[in-house]
């Protein structure tokens, strides 16, 4: 069994997507979906299935396990731009050594932890093309070992 | 417009102070202040006090532990600009003619390590993304793309503020680091190392305004403004933005709003204290508060001008990295920094001749506050 870190934040299966918003006002994609638009203030907004792939526009590996934090160390920590015109903060694959700016990146959806129920919780991060793979490690907590 | 003035400061230490509590060292700092400024019970008619993690009226409790109370009293929360935030509701006040004297002080009591924030929502913690120190090396990862900044510059911002915290007795931190000790402390999340990442700590610190007839220091300005929607690494930290690189920081907000208050520019500056959360965000705020052009703060700290012996010293109190940061307490003890530098006050580590200083703040919210004073 699976479950997710937070409801209606991608779709799983083989083509995940993160879930944004459009605005009818101004045309731009927000992540999460919100009911509001965060830059113009209007309340026409639509679900919207962002770009699966992206540039990577910054990354830092996490050393330490941050206050509240489920998972394993180390892990991938950065933003990735979407086609969209949205830059997403995102957990990444580690390791981060070899990444480079506007290195070409795709979503996955990986195990975060396993709950107390013996179900992996489910998130998303970013990974290289390059470095594709297998989509939702079983067994396997954390960033999932490029 | 009606002049304002700083006429009493106080301060408690930063540090980590086991044992005594948050209002304790709120009227340790409070009872300098206003011995500071001759005043006593009833010698101010208003109260506002910056405090973030010291729970429920936390400067009511202070003024009430000293037997102070009856004027209004009003906690204010605005993240790391706290103390800033409270400063420019007390100076509009007093320049609205609601009153002539207010006290302003700050609070704080910070728990140890990482900072945890209730402005994460639980799933962004237990999913990674609420890892503060992480947030702050992707913008030292920008500044350095985008700025020509080398790890050895961040470096250089350690050594700078420690050696000045050495003649600080407020501060937490006051030994001399080299490069070395700083490039060789543990990598907490790269391009930052452990040293250059300020600690979360407890302190306090107070300032009382009055309503000028002229003479001494002026609080020319205390501007604070939040940001602009879409930034995604800004201190609000959304889970995501804009594709762009023109969003106007909130710190370059709040300061063309301080400058045009005060009716000066950064050139005219003596002394700064700015946010060095971390090393790279002081050389970003040298940029934002334009101190120097965008792209060129690994220039400003090459030519040695923000070091005490430059043309503008950045942090003479040792800054946030040698003294830590007292979230409520911080940014008003910046400002009792300065108004011993322009007293000529502040001992060894004294800016000759300064009589035009800048402070500045930047965090949760996000929210920027930029405070100019001049004597």
């Amino acid at each position: 069994m699976t479950t997710v870190v937070r409801d209606g934040l991608f779709t799983v299966g083989d083509s995940p997507h993160l879930v944004g918003g459009r605005c009818g006002d101004c045309g731009r994609h927000h992540f999460p979906l919100l009911g509001t638009c965060p830059y113009c203030s209007s309340d026409q907004i639509t679900r919207a299935e962002l770009s699966r792939r992206g540039t990577l526009w910054g990354w830092t590996a996490v050393t330490a396990p941050p206050p509240g934090y489920l998972g394993d160390v180390p892990f991938g920590f950065g933003v990735v731009e979407l086609p969209e015109g949205l830059r997403v903060i995102t957990r990444l694959s580690h390791p981060v050594e070899h990444f480079t700016f506007g290195m070409p990146m795709h979503l996955r959806i990986v195990a975060l932890h396993t709950d107390e129920n013996g179900d992996d919780v489910l998130t998303y991060e970013f990974t290289p093309e390059a470095y594709d793979r297998k989509i939702v490690p079983t067994g396997e907590a954390g960033g999932g070992r490029a | 417009m009606t002049r304002v003035e700083i006429t009493g400061i106080g301060l408690h230490p930063f540090g980590r102070f086991d044992g005594t509590s948050v209002t304790e060292m709120g009227v340790v700092a409070v009872r300098h202040a206003l011995a500071d400024a001759g005043i006593g019970r009833g010698g101010f008619q208003a109260a506002f006090c910056g405090a973030v993690y010291a729970g429920v009226a936390a400067g009511h409790k202070v003024l009430d532990s000293m037997g102070m109370t009856g004027m209004p009293i009003v906690d204010v929360e605005a993240g790391c600009a706290s103390g800033g935030a409270a400063l420019m509701l007390a100076a509009g006040a007093i320049r609205a003619g609601q009153y002539d004297t207010v006290l302003v002080y700050g609070v704080e009591k910070m728990p140890k390590g990482i900072i945890r924030s209730s402005f994460f929502e639980p799933w962004r913690e237990q999913a990674g993304l609420a890892a503060t120190p992480a947030y702050f090396a992707l913008r030292a990862q920008r500044l350095m793309r985008e700025s020509g900044v080398t790890k050895h510059h961040l470096a250089s911002v350690v050594v700078k503020n420690r050696r000045n915290g050495v003649n600080n007795p407020d501060a937490m931190f006051r030994k001399d680091v080299t490069a070395a000790d700083v490039l060789a402390s543990r990598v907490v999340c790269e391009p930052l190392h452990l040293w250059m990442l300020c600690s979360p700590n407890e302190g306090a610190a107070a300032v009382v305004l009055r309503k000028g007839s002229g003479g001494g220091v002026e609080l020319a300005a205390a501007a604070l403004r939040s940001h602009l929607p879409g930034s995604v690494l800004g201190e609000a930290t959304p889970m995501s933005g804009l594709a762009t690189d023109d969003i106007t920081p909130p710190t370059s907000l709040a300061a063309r709003a301080a400058y045009e208050e005060a009716g000066v520019g950064p050139d005219e500056l003596d002394v700064v204290e700015c946010q060095d959360t971390d090393a790279a965000r002081e050389l970003l705020s040298y940029e934002e508060l334009g101190l120097c052009n965008p792209g060129d703060a690994a220039k400003l700290v090459e030519t040695g001008a923000t070091e005490m012996t430059g043309r503008l010293p950045v942090n003479p109190s040792g800054g946030l990295l040698s003294k830590g940061e007292p979230l409520g307490a911080s940014a008003l003890g910046q400002v009792v920094e300065l108004t011993r530098q322009l007293r000529g006050d502040a001992g060894p580590r004294q800016v000759e001749g300064a009589r035009l200083a800048l402070s500045h703040t930047v965090g949760r919210g996000a929210n920027a506050c930029v405070t100019i004073i001049r004597r």
